[in-house]
């Protein structure tokens, strides 16, 4: 039985597969509406989200399946002081499949110490969000054709900034890709992240607090939003959130063919008037969000066509 | 200074000088109803100098905890006063129930009871990491 709980459990080979599946089902989307009938997937949200939940839901809807599960900590055991391991053995009772979002880092491998069904982390605190990183990838690879040849710059919180880690994680294992990371000094990217992932694979990457400088060489370009629930500090959290804000005026400067991608929600690092600029792929790249996930639930489930 | 040795036990030879405290707490040495000797700064051709643990029991030894703290450690069987088994410990793949994750966002904070899992994650730099978070743990 396999789990995705780091985009690293997926060897790159699977996530070719992945991504040829999600293509195939955007052209094809009737092949794929019966697949996971009588299937449920559980999706147990510890923490808020939007996208990753209806994303997940939508996913196992359009495969022909079904849904159960809460949205929130306050409307599950959790309340009542159960643990994660509880909470899944007895969901695994009543579903086939689960998506677990949690806001403490590490809660799926808690979780798949104990489950007989497969579990998805669907992002654990700052730590992984792996179903993110394929949206993503996939997103990448479709406006770009393939992993390799381009520059991707990452912006804003690259400390807490889980989408970041997964992504960098992932796109370090093809060759030809360059990095630029673009942070205030407190939100740069963690060491060990540094140290066992670009270090190790000799990498070439810089790291700058310059967005304006870093803009001119980018082929992807990776806003993040300074997450106020990541900070134990409110003041720290007020101090940095508007240190980077792409408007119309810095991409002025920027390639005609950049591909502009967030995970979403953004608050004001993204100005609104980049919305209509051809160059903003962040709502694509949110509509991929279900593509990838019904492939990612098929293959888990051992699904095929 | 004289110590006793021991009839049937465990010695734990070749401990770094300063660490056989440390050894002593995270083995739950303090537990024991038999003798325990520790030796610090024992002199030692080798090492300069070294400490030293005897234990006057056969007690089952958490041989990962011992390569954690110092993979060059030596463990002596002593039956009827003589040595019958050397053993030499490595640094462990995986820690299990040694150490805490310090990381406060970590699962294993607000959930204790969760078994704490660190695995070897570069041998060369004798880094451990939480198999829940990733956080890093240099020896």
């Amino acid at each position: 039985m396999r789990n995705l709980l780091n985009i690293t459990d997926l060897s790159t080979g699977e996530i070719d597969e992945l991504i040829a599946l999600a293509e195939d089902i955007i052209a094809h989307p009737e092949t794929y509406q019966d697949v996971c009938r009588r299937k449920k997937l559980a999706t147990l949200f510890f923490e808020p989200s939007t996208r990753t939940r209806l994303s997940f839901e939508a996913a196992m809807l359009d495969l022909g399946g079904s849904v159960l599960g809460f949205s929130e900590a306050q409307s599950s055991s959790a309340a009542k002081g159960e643990t994660v391991g509880d909470t899944v053995r007895v969901v695994c009772g009543y579903a086939d499949i689960i998506a677990m979002r949690h806001p403490k880092e590490g809660a799926p491998f808690a979780a798949v110490q104990v489950a007989s069904k497969p579990v998805i982390n669907a992002g654990d605190g700052g730590h992984n969000h792996p179903t993110q990183t394929l949206t993503d990838l996939l997103t990448i690879h479709r406006e770009r054709g393939a992993f390799r040849d381009f520059t991707i710059g990452f912006c804003g919180d690259l400390k807490f900034g889980r989408t970041v880690h997964s992504l960098v994680s992932a796109l370090a294992r093809y060759t030809g890709i360059r990095f630029v990371f673009i942070s205030p000094e407190e939100l740069r990217l963690p060491r060990y992240i540094v140290d066992n992932t670009l270090k190790r694979n000799n990498l070439p990457y810089i790291e700058t607090t310059s967005l304006e400088s870093a803009i001119p060489d980018l082929d992807v370009l990776y806003m993040t939003r300074v997450q106020r629930e990541r900070f134990f500090n409110e003041a720290d959290y007020i101090r940095l959130k508007d240190t980077y804000i792409l408007d119309c005026d810095k991409l002025e400067r920027a390639k005609p063919d950049l591909c502009i991608l967030h995970p979403l929600p953004r608050v004001n690092e993204i100005a609104v008037e980049v919305d209509e600029d051809p160059r903003a792929k962040y709502f694509e790249q949110a509509a991929n969000g279900k593509f990838i996930r019904m492939a990612l639930i098929m293959k888990l489930l051992e699904l095929s066509v | 200074m004289k110590i006793d040795s021991i009839q049937n036990g465990i010695v734990l030879d070749h401990i770094k000088a300063g660490r056989s405290m440390e050894i002593y707490k995270l083995l739950g040495l303090d537990r024991l109803d038999c003798s325990v000797a520790i030796i610090k700064n024992a002199r030692s051709t080798q090492m300069g100098k070294k400490d030293i643990i005897k234990i006057a029991d056969r007690i089952d030894l958490n041989l990962d905890v011992l390569g954690f703290v110092d993979p060059g450690i030596t463990v002596d069987i002593i039956e009827d006063g003589k040595l019958v088994q050397k053993k030499h410990v490595q640094l462990p793949e995986k820690l299990v129930n040694v150490l805490k994750c310090k990381n406060p966002r970590c699962i294993t904070s607000s959930e204790p009871h969760l078994r704490s899992m660190f695995v070897l994650t570069d041998r060369e730099k004798r880094v451990y990491s939480c198999a829940y978070c990733d956080t890093r743990y240099h020896r």
